[in-house]
């Protein structure tokens, strides 16, 4: 159903549309504007835009840009195996908040996507798995309603099919124009893990620029292993709050990746260049003594 | 004052009565335990075991004070992630010996700070919901004045959430949301009304299964009754709850959070 009138829906097969969703992805966000040149925001330093790879790194200090889900499943998965699942997903408006529908129609514009996550399965380097990837671009990744439910579907199918679930997070937290039913969301999505916990299957979390609020104290932090891209900013307050109670000045790397590293909470932090293949070898792995290699698999 | 800000305030006030005095008015013998086993024993969540009639049960509560020399005590009811661990640690107790759980709620949200940050809030909340929705032992939780977001919810994943008149539960405060979304902070009134954080509305919404009067002269003048009340339902609801079996009260727990969300497809 097409409530907010959006005509076109974009195709993660059909180039055209990549084209052009990158084209309109381009023009809004601040950290790679339209143009030959860009600025990178951590070094400052203008970078001729063609050198920027697929991967999204400042070709001068390496600092990982944020990617779209598109960027991500090309990246990440082998080429042709992205299913996806539940795209027709729209929000309803629980809370009756002014000019939702226009909202979420602005974020669909600017971001190319239906919604804050983007569900489906995929092989990495050969093996099966559900992956779901959050979008920052659509409204800070903020999780209402129909992220909740993505996810959601996402692990439960993951767990019926006996497959491993991957969920690359970004997120401000939870989606405040939805009111109380986006915080319901938190419990909703940890049950279902809860679930895929108990039949004995892997979650792997991949932690990515940024990832706080409802988030963090829900799905981010539950993965069996936990993944950080270099530098994410990682926390359950924001820094802005933290800041208004305590009236102290924040450490420098304060819920960065390597800090979290640090405190115990990510296993390791990868180079977006590796992840492809620290994924796959950690599927591999695990397929190898697990439940998930006969049932799991699927063509 | 519309009523939802005449809610917002009064569950607000530093006089109403706190988990620790509804803990000592419902249940008898009430033995208070410390500590996570982990790094601290967190003030702002009080928690232990105790008798209702007769019945052993686990309670736990987030605690706010009178004064401010006890909010020091209980930092303002905004527990660390030592008070959810601790939570976390009793649970599992009262599992193990076949406890109910019951959980009081009265918290702005969990503590935002630099050591709350280092020792993993969110991976503390994260946790609860996750335990707590597969704990094989009947939880019910009771919200008795503030309800602050993932602070609050990190002790009520239950099989039942009750709330007493004037409580409120939101996503963030209304104040937050005014200046977030608005921001306007003078917009507050008319952000507590939008966010249909009180308890009819949340009755509504089915985030709360019941509701409790409050007496006319405020709770903080008489809250016995109210205690009674709690009472008669807890005594009426455990053993109901008790009787399921295993399989089903933890399908019915699922089923109560699987149902959240508007949307279209």
């Amino acid at each position: 159903m097409n409530l907010f009138g959006k005509k076109s829906y974009f195709s993660l097969d059909n180039p055209e549309d990549k084209r052009k969703n990158d084209k309109r992805r381009q023009q809004s966000e601040p950290s790679i504007p339209d143009g030959m040149w860009i600025k990178c925001n951590t070094c400052k330093m203008i970078i001729y835009k063609k050198e920027v790879t697929e991967y999204k790194l400042c070709p001068n200090c390496g600092a990982h840009f944020r990617m779209s889900p598109q960027e991500r499943i090309a990246v990440t998965c082998d080429q042709g195996s992205f299913e996806e699942f539940d795209r027709e997903m729209l929000p309803a408006n629980p809370m009756g908040y002014p000019d939702y529908e226009g909202i979420i129609r602005k974020a669909q514009d600017k971001s190319g996507i239906q919604e804050g996550v983007v569900t489906g399965r995929c092989r990495i380097e050969g093996n099966a798995a559900v992956i779901a990837i959050m979008d920052s671009h659509f409204m800070m990744g903020s999780m209402g309603s129909v992220v909740g439910e993505k996810v959601t579907r996402a692990v439960e199918r993951a767990t019926r099919e006996k497959l491993p679930i991957i969920i690359f997070t970004t997120s401000g937290g939870a989606r405040m124009q939805e009111g109380i039913i986006s915080l319901m969301q938190m419990a909703k999505v940890s049950e279902a893990l809860g679930r895929h916990d108990e039949a004995g299957l892997l979650y792997v979390t991949v932690l990515t620029d940024p990832t706080t609020g409802g988030v963090t104290a829900s799905f981010a932090m539950l993965g069996d292993i936990i993944l950080s891209e270099p530098k994410a900013l990682i926390g359950f307050a924001g820094q802005r709050v933290i800041q208004g109670t305590i009236h102290q000045k924040l450490p420098e790397g304060f819920q960065r990746a390597e800090f979290q590293l640090e405190h115990g909470f990510v296993d390791r932090i990868v180079h977006r260049e590796e992840l492809r293949e620290e994924l796959g070898r950690i599927l591999r792995l695990h397929s190898l003594s697990g439940d998930c290699k006969e049932e799991g698999e699927w063509k | 004052m519309n009523e939802s800000m005449k809610s917002v305030t009064i569950a607000r006030m530093i006089e109403r009565p706190n988990a620790r005095q509804f803990i000592q008015e419902i249940f008898e013998e009430f033995m208070e335990f410390h500590g996570d086993r982990l790094f601290a024993d967190d003030g702002a969540v009080v928690g232990g075991i105790a008798s209702l009639n007769g019945m052993p049960v686990t309670v736990i509560g987030i605690q706010k004070g009178h004064s401010l020399e006890e909010n020091v005590q209980c930092n303002f009811g905004c527990p660390n992630p030592e008070g959810y661990r601790k939570a976390l640690r009793l649970m599992h107790q009262a599992e193990k010996f076949h406890r109910p759980v019951i959980t009081f709620i009265n918290t702005s949200g969990a503590f935002c700070g630099i050591g709350a940050e280092e020792r993993g809030q969110g991976e503390a909340i994260a946790r609860n919901l996750l335990e707590m929705s597969r704990l094989r032992t009947p939880i019910i939780s009771i919200f008795i004045g503030e309800g602050g977001s993932g602070g609050a919810l990190g002790l009520a994943v239950a099989d039942q959430v009750w709330m007493l008149e004037h409580g409120v539960y939101s996503v963030l405060s209304p104040e937050g949301f005014a200046s977030i979304l608005w921001r306007d902070s003078t917009r507050v009134e008319e952000a507590a009304e939008m966010m249909k954080l009180t308890a009819g509305d949340l009755l509504e919404n089915h985030v709360v299964d019941r509701v409790f009067r409050e007496p006319r002269e405020g709770l903080e003048k008489n809250f016995t009754e109210t205690a009674e009340q709690l009472k008669k339902a807890l005594e009426e609801t455990l053993p109901q709850l008790q009787r399921l079996p295993e399989e089903e009260l933890l399908q019915k727990r699922y089923d109560r959070f699987r149902q959240y969300g508007e949307y279209t497809e």
